[in-house]
């Protein structure tokens, strides 16, 4: 316990639970994807999904416990991430006092510039994210109960919220935006966590950018699909 | 050629500092940079003024000593190579050319453009000591080391403390320092009896010290003289990592 506190209180460890919960982020991002591509196959399986999530582990588990574990352990990595990056950040205004009065940003890239604004603008855009779609508080025509095979649940209608949610073309515009910051983040992201967490070989090196870019894009553009088929019309009410 | 400059001069520590501007004239694109300073500082004595204040020793990119800021990157445009090993030829006649000094709280500045990199002697000092047989000399080879560990070792052992690589940081940061550091004997057979130790010594006093962390932009990397790549940083923070979760070493 000593060693981890330890750790914690240098920059290196605060990075490491960076790069750890970032990566917890991400595998909640990679599942989320997957589960409302479901969209596509229609508001049974969509549904079906959204109320299977509530009833996962039964009949061991109760109605929703598993849910409430994901939760809660997702908001802890997002917490911890957050105040990580404002020591961090803290840590380091203060490490040059004077700034450069010709400033040169060696090898930066537009993704590594933006990690904090960008990080901001994920966590803003998220809980926008839940007040619409989780919530319903931003929501035009938010049901709070779905029938699923003749059953009435007490569950959000997920199909109908988030089809009739992305009818709305600005509002399907914003989080087509969105996802810019969200490629940028896990782009920079990724590779740094690898670096972070010391995966690093000379035989594979070469290959880390490149495998960040495609998750980024891969799943920045997943996201977007939905989005997109519900403004063509892919994707209807019923 | 001519040159425009505007160098930062301050007294002391504690004085303030700001930028002088001054010429250098009917210079010479052959000259090294310190050598343009050296022309410079010789008008500057002539004139009864106080010369620029820069450090220097060895002018062949071996003792990490001349590092100062040139139009804002560590050590001036060019790759590879120390401030001393810049050449004007990098330059064109009527440049105006900004000089600073390495800016960092763990750098105070001692006069003008030089700092004081006491800091890094100090992770160095943290880093202990390496046990090694005393008495006659060993064989050669009597340990052996597998040669591409012996070549990471040598790239990592390149690094000639000079602080670029904390100049060049967004964050003020000595990773890559303490990367070359802590890598070049844990990858030798040399390092390991004091290898989980040297790490923590070395981070504890990174730490303790007011630098910043690491963003892995790799600003380090193209600033430094000798090129040292930040996979280094990658196995700083590894060799970190494995001390915290591994079991401490039992005699
Ligand atoms: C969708 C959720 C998010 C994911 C998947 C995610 C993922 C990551 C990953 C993998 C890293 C790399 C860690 C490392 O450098 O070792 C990272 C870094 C970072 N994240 Fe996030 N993140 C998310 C949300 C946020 C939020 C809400 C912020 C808010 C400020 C943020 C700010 C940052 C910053 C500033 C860094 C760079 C840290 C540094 O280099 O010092 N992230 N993120
Ligand atoms: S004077 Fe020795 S490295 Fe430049």
């Amino acid at each position: 316990m000593t060693k981890a506190c330890w750790i914690w209180r240098t920059t290196i460890g605060k990075k490491a639970a960076m790069a750890v919960t970032g990566v917890m982020l991400l595998g909640f991002l990679v599942g989320h994807l997957l589960g409302n591509l479901k969209v596509f196959l229609g508001p049974e399986a969509f549904n079906h999904y959204a109320v299977g999530l509530r009833h996962l582990g039964d009949p061991f588990l109760p109605e929703r416990a598993a849910l409430l574990v994901m939760r809660l352990g997702l908001i802890a990595a997002a917490v911890l991430h957050v105040v990580a990056v404002f020591q961090l950040r803290a840590v380091s205004a203060a490490a040059r006092p004077v700034a450069y009065t010709k400033g040169h940003k060696l090898n930066f890239t537009p993704a590594s510039s933006a990690m904090f604004w960008g990080g901001l603008t994920l966590a803003a855009s998220i809980l926008a994210h839940l007040a619409h779609l989780t919530w319903g508080t931003l929501h035009q025509d938010f049901r709070h109960e779905v029938v699923l095979n003749g059953i009435t649940y007490p569950y959000a209608d997920a199909y109908h919220n988030l089809v009739s949610g992305f009818q709305v073309p600005w509002v399907a515009a914003l989080y087509l935006l969105a996802q810019i910051p969200l490629a940028m983040h896990l782009y920079h992201g990724l590779w740094s966590a690898c670096q972070t967490l010391g995966l690093n070989h000379p035989k594979y090196n070469h290959w880390r950018r490149p495998a960040a870019a495609v998750v980024a894009i891969g799943i920045a553009g997943g996201y977007c699909l939905i989005p997109l088929a519900v403004l063509t019309g892919l994707v209807t009410l019923n | 050629m001519n040159l425009i400059l505007h160098v930062w001069r301050q007294a002391s520590p504690t004085a303030r500092g700001r930028f002088e501007t001054y010429t250098a004239n009917d210079v010479n694109e052959e000259m090294s940079f310190l050598e343009m300073l050296d022309v410079v500082n010789e008008q500057l004595i002539a004139n009864n003024q106080e010369p620029i204040a820069f450090e220097h020793d060895c002018r062949e990119g071996i003792c990490g000593s001349c590092g100062v800021v040139v139009n804002g990157e560590p050590h001036g445009p060019h790759r590879g190579g120390a401030t001393c090993q810049l050449h004007l030829r990098h330059f064109k006649s009527g440049d105006e050319i900004w000089i600073e000094p390495f800016r960092a709280k763990a750098f105070p500045v001692l006069k003008d453009l030089i700092v004081d990199r006491g800091a890094l002697d100090r992770i160095i000092q943290a880093g202990g000591y390496v046990s090694v047989r005393t008495g006659s000399a060993p064989d050669a080879n009597a340990v052996l080391v597998p040669k591409q560990y012996a070549e990471q070792a040598m790239n990592a052992a390149e690094c000639i403390g000079c602080g670029a690589c904390v100049a060049a940081c967004p964050n003020a940061a000595a990773m890559l320092f303490t990367a070359a550091k802590v890598s070049h004997l844990a990858l030798l057979p040399q390092g390991q009896p004091e290898r989980t130790q040297r790490v923590e010594g070395m981070v504890a006093r990174v730490n303790a010290e007011a630098f910043g962390h690491c963003t892995n932009h790799g600003a380090c990397e193209a600033a430094c003289p000798k090129g040292i790549s930040v996979d280094f940083i990658a196995r700083l923070n590894r060799e970190l990592l494995k001390a915290a979760v591994l079991p401490p070493q039992e005699p």
